[in-house]
C-alpha cells in the first residue's frame, strides 16, 4: 500500500469516526475500524473487553486444571469468580500472567495484545498487575521500599541503579499510602505488619504499578471484619478507573462488591449474572452443596 | 489528612557517619601506617610489622573482596555460589601466565618459554598465551576472563530459572571440572604444579620489601574501593530489587522487572571481583595451582561470608580477617585439628547467629539502646505515630 492511499484511508477512516461518535459505546467513542493501525503496547479495548479467553485447556499430567474456558471483562467491570477448591481459579491467574502456558486456546489483553507471547514481566508492564493468594511483599524491605520499587516507571538494570523518587512519584507513593492505610509503618520492614496489613500492602503494590487490569486472589483472606469492610469499598472506589477481578470465597465480601459473578467448575465456567441469580442456578447449589 | 501530612523517609547517605570515619581510618592504616610500621621502623621494635604479617594480611584482604563479592551474590540476592573459587583462580591463573613470562630466561632450563613447557618438550606457546607478554592486555583479561565466563554461565543458568540449593551444586561441579581440566599437563597451565618462581612483575623483582608493600597497598586499596563500589550499590534502588529477588522473586516479576538482568549482572560483577582478588593474590603469595579450584575452597569464601554476617558487607570482610587469623595460628599450632574447627563454626554460626559477628554486633548494640531509651522520659518515636494516625 503506498502512504497517499494510506493516508487517505486514514483520513476518511476520521470522517467516518466523527459521524459515529454521536453514537459512541461503552468503549468510549472509539468504535472498530478496517484500517485503525495497531499501536505497539496500546491496549486496545473498542470491542469493549480488556481481557478475553477464549477456549482454553491446561493439563498438569492428565489433570485438566483448565477446560475450555471462556471469559471476558470489560473495561472498569468489576467482576468476581467463585466456585469450589479446584475450580482452576488460581491456575486461570497463572495463565492470564504468563506463569503456566496452556495447551490450547486464545488469551488476549485488548483486542491486539497476545498474552501467550508474553514473559511475566513483560506483562506486567502491559498493565496487568496481580495479588497472589498467600501475601507476597518484600519482608526485609521497609513499607515505604516496596512501594518505591512496586512503582510504574523504568525498570530496567541501568535506571535502578540511578534512579530516584522524583516529587510526583513521591505524591504518589504518600497517596498510595494514605489509601491503604499504612502511612503510620512507612518505615517498618514488611515482615513485622500484621496478615491483614500485608494484603494492603501487596494491594498498595498493585496500585503503584498503575494496571488497567488487577487481578486479585483471595484479597480480603485474614483479614478482620472491619479490613474486609475497608477493603470492599477501596475496591468500589477502584472500580471503572480499572478493571479488576476478584476470586475470593467470602460471600458476605462477594455480595458487597459484586456487580456479575461467574461460577467455575472444573475448569469452566458453570454460571454467569448478578449473585442472586448463580446463586439461585439449580446447578450451582449442586456443586457446592450435593455430590 | 492530606498527601503532605505523610512523612516519607528521604534518600540515605552512601555512608553514615562512623563508617565514613571507619573507611577512612582504614585508608590510613593500609596507605601509611602499615608501611611505616614495616619499612620505617626497625626490626627489633616491638612496633615493627614483620614480613610475614605484611604477607599474611595481604592475602586475606585478598580473600576478604571474596568474601565481599560473594555477600552481593548469596547475602543480598539469595543466590549461593559454591564455585566463586573457579573465579579467584582464573584471575590468578591470566596474571600467573604474565609472571611466568617475565621470569624470561632466568629459569631452571634458561629457555624462553617457561619451564614446564621445557620440560613436556614444547616449542613454542600455545595460543591462549599470546598476550601474556603484555601488562596491560594481562589486567584486561583478569577481569574479561571470569567476567565472561561467569556471564555465560549465568546467563543460562538464570534463563533456565535455575535456584537455591541446584544453583549451588552446579557451581559447585562447575569449579571441580575445571580443576580436573587445570590439572591435565595439555592444558597448557602447568598441570597439578601450576605457576611458581616468580621473580619480576614490570621488570621488578618481586622479592623485596618495597615491592611487598606495595602489592599489600594495591590490595587495601582495591579491598576498599569495592566496599564503597558494593555500598553505593547496595544503597540504589538496583540493590533493593536485589533484595527483593532474594525475599519474593515471583513478586518481582509481577512488578514488572525481569530478574534476569540483575541477576546477570550482580553475579558478572561479584565474579570480576573474586578475579581481580585472584590476580592481587598470586603475587603476594608467589603460586597459583589447581588447589585453588578444590570446591573446599570456594565453599570457604560461603563461610566467611556467613561468620561474618550475611547482607551486612563489612560482615564478610570481618569474617574473612576472623576466620583466616584463626587458621594461620591454628594450621602452625595444632594442624590436624583445623578442619574440625571450620565445620564446628560453620555449625555453631548457623545455629547461634543467624546474622554472623556483626549482627551479634548490632543485637547488643540495640539492646543497650532499648535499655536507655526505656530509662529516658521522652521516647524519639512518638510524634511520628501521633502525625500518621
Amino acid at each position: 500500500m503506498t502512504p497517499d492511499l494510506q493516508q487517505d484511508g486514514a483520513q476518511r477512516h476520521e470522517r467516518a469516526l466523527a459521524a459515529v461518535a454521536p453514537g459512541a459505546t461503552e468503549s468510549g467513542g472509539r468504535t472498530a475500524g478496517f484500517s485503525r493501525l495497531v499501536q505497539p503496547g496500546e491496549v486496545d479495548v473498542a470491542h469493549g473487553r480488556i481481557l478475553y479467553l477464549d477456549d482454553v485447556h491446561v493439563s498438569f499430567d492428565g489433570f485438566k486444571a483448565i477446560n475450555g474456558l471462556s471469559l471476558d471483562i470489560a473495561p472498569g467491570e468489576l467482576r468476581c469468580i467463585i466456585g469450589p477448591n479446584g475450580a482452576g481459579k488460581t491456575t486461570m491467574m497463572d495463565i492470564i500472567t504468563g506463569k503456566t502456558r496452556p495447551d490450547r486456546g486464545s488469551v488476549f489483553f485488548g483486542s491486539t495484545i497476545d498474552l501467550l507471547r508474553h514473559r511475566e514481566a513483560e506483562i506486567a508492564a502491559l498493565g496487568i498487575g496481580r495479588k497472589f493468594q498467600k501475601p507476597t511483599v518484600f519482608e526485609q524491605l521497609t513499607v515505604f521500599e516496596n512501594l518505591e520499587l512496586a512503582l510504574a516507571t523504568d525498570k530496567r538494570v541501568r535506571r535502578s541503579l540511578r534512579f530516584a523518587l522524583d516529587s510526583t512519584q513521591r505524591d504518589r507513593v504518600a497517596e498510595v499510602l494514605q489509601t491503604i492505610h499504612l502511612a503510620a509503618a512507612v518505615d517498618r520492614p514488611a515482615g513485622l505488619l500484621s496478615h491483614g496489613q500485608k494484603q494492603w500492602l501487596e494491594i498498595g503494590m498493585l496500585l503503584m504499578q498503575e494496571p488497567r487490569l488487577l487481578l486479585l486472589d483471595e484479597p480480603v483472606a485474614g483479614m478482620t471484619d472491619e479490613e474486609t469492610e475497608r477493603t470492599a469499598e477501596l475496591f468500589l472506589q477502584l472500580k471503572g478507573r480499572h478493571s479488576l477481578m476478584v476470586v475470593e470465597h467470602d460471600m458476605h465480601f462477594v455480595r458487597a462488591i459484586a456487580e456479575k459473578v461467574t461460577v467455575l467448575c472444573d475448569g469452566a465456567v458453570l454460571a454467569e449474572g448478578t449473585l442472586d441469580e448463580v446463586q439461585a442456578d439449580e446447578r450451582v447449589i449442586e456443586v457446592y452443596l450435593g455430590r | 489528612m492530606t498527601a503532605a501530612s505523610v512523612s516519607l523517609p528521604g534518600p540515605r547517605p552512601l555512608l553514615t557517619r562512623s563508617a565514613f570515619s571507619g573507611v577512612m581510618v582504614a585508608l590510613l592504616v593500609v596507605c601509611a601506617v602499615a608501611p611505616v610500621l614495616n619499612l620505617v621502623v626497625p626490626e627489633g621494635s616491638p612496633f615493627h610489622l614483620s614480613d610475614y604479617m605484611v604477607g599474611l594480611l595481604g592475602k586475606i584482604m585478598c580473600y576478604a573482596i571474596c568474601a565481599l563479592a560473594m555477600d552481593l551474590i548469596w547475602g543480598y540476592t539469595g543466590i549461593l555460589s559454591l564455585g566463586h573459587g573457579l573465579f579467584f583462580a582464573l584471575g590468578g591463573y591470566v596474571m600467573g601466565m604474565y609472571l611466568m613470562r617475565q621470569i624470561g630466561r632466568d629459569g631452571n632450563y634458561q629457555s624462553d618459554l617457561p619451564d614446564f613447557m621445557v620440560f613436556l618438550d614444547w616449542k613454542e606457546l600455545p595460543w591462549h598465551w599470546a598476550l601474556s607478554d603484555s601488562f596491560v592486555a594481562t589486567l584486561v583479561l583478569i577481569v574479561l576472563v571470569p567476567g565472561l565466563v561467569a556471564f555465560v554461565f549465568g546467563y543460562f543458568a538464570f534463563r533456565s530459572r535455575i535456584k537455591g540449593v541446584y544453583f549451588s551444586i552446579i557451581t559447585q561441579a562447575l569449579t571441580y571440572a575445571a580443576l580436573l581440566l587445570f590439572f591435565r599437563n595439555e592444558t597448557g597451565l602447568g598441570g597439578n604444579n601450576g605457576f611458581t618462581d616468580f621473580k619480576r612483575i614490570l621488570g621488578l623483582p618481586l622479592a623485596t620489601p618495597g615491592m611487598r608493600m606495595t602489592l599489600f597497598v594495591i590490595t587495601g586499596l582495591t579491598l576498599l574501593g569495592f566496599y564503597l563500589l558494593a555500598r553505593w550499590i547496595v544503597a540504589s534502588k538496583f540493590g533493593r530489587v536485589l533484595q527483593a529477588i532474594r525475599d519474593a522473586e515471583s513478586r518481582v516479576m509481577f512488578c514488572g522487572y525481569n530478574p534476569l538482568p540483575y541477576k546477570l549482572a550482580i553475579w558478572t560483577l561479584s565474579a570480576v571481583m573474586c578475579g581481580i582478588a585472584g590476580a592481587l593474590y598470586v603475587p603476594q603469595v608467589g603460586i597459583i595451582n589447581p588447589s585453588e579450584l578444590s570446591p573446599a575452597n570456594s565453599i570457604e569464601i560461603a563461610i566467611w561470608a556467613a561468620v561474618g554476617g550475611r547482607a551486612s558487607l563489612i560482615g564478610p570482610i570481618v569474617g574473612a580477617f576472623l576466620v583466616n587469623g584463626a587458621k594461620s595460628w591454628l594450621t602452625v599450632a595444632f594442624p590436624e585439628v583445623w578442619l574440625y574447627c571450620l565445620g564446628a563454626l560453620f555449625i555453631a554460626v548457623t545455629l547461634f547467629m543467624p546474622h554472623g559477628v556483626v549482627g551479634l554486633a548490632r543485637q547488643w548494640r540495640q539492646r543497650r539502646a532499648a535499655v536507655r531509651a526505656a530509662s529516658a522520659p521522652a521516647p524519639a518515636g512518638a510524634p511520628r505515630e501521633e502525625s500518621a494516625a
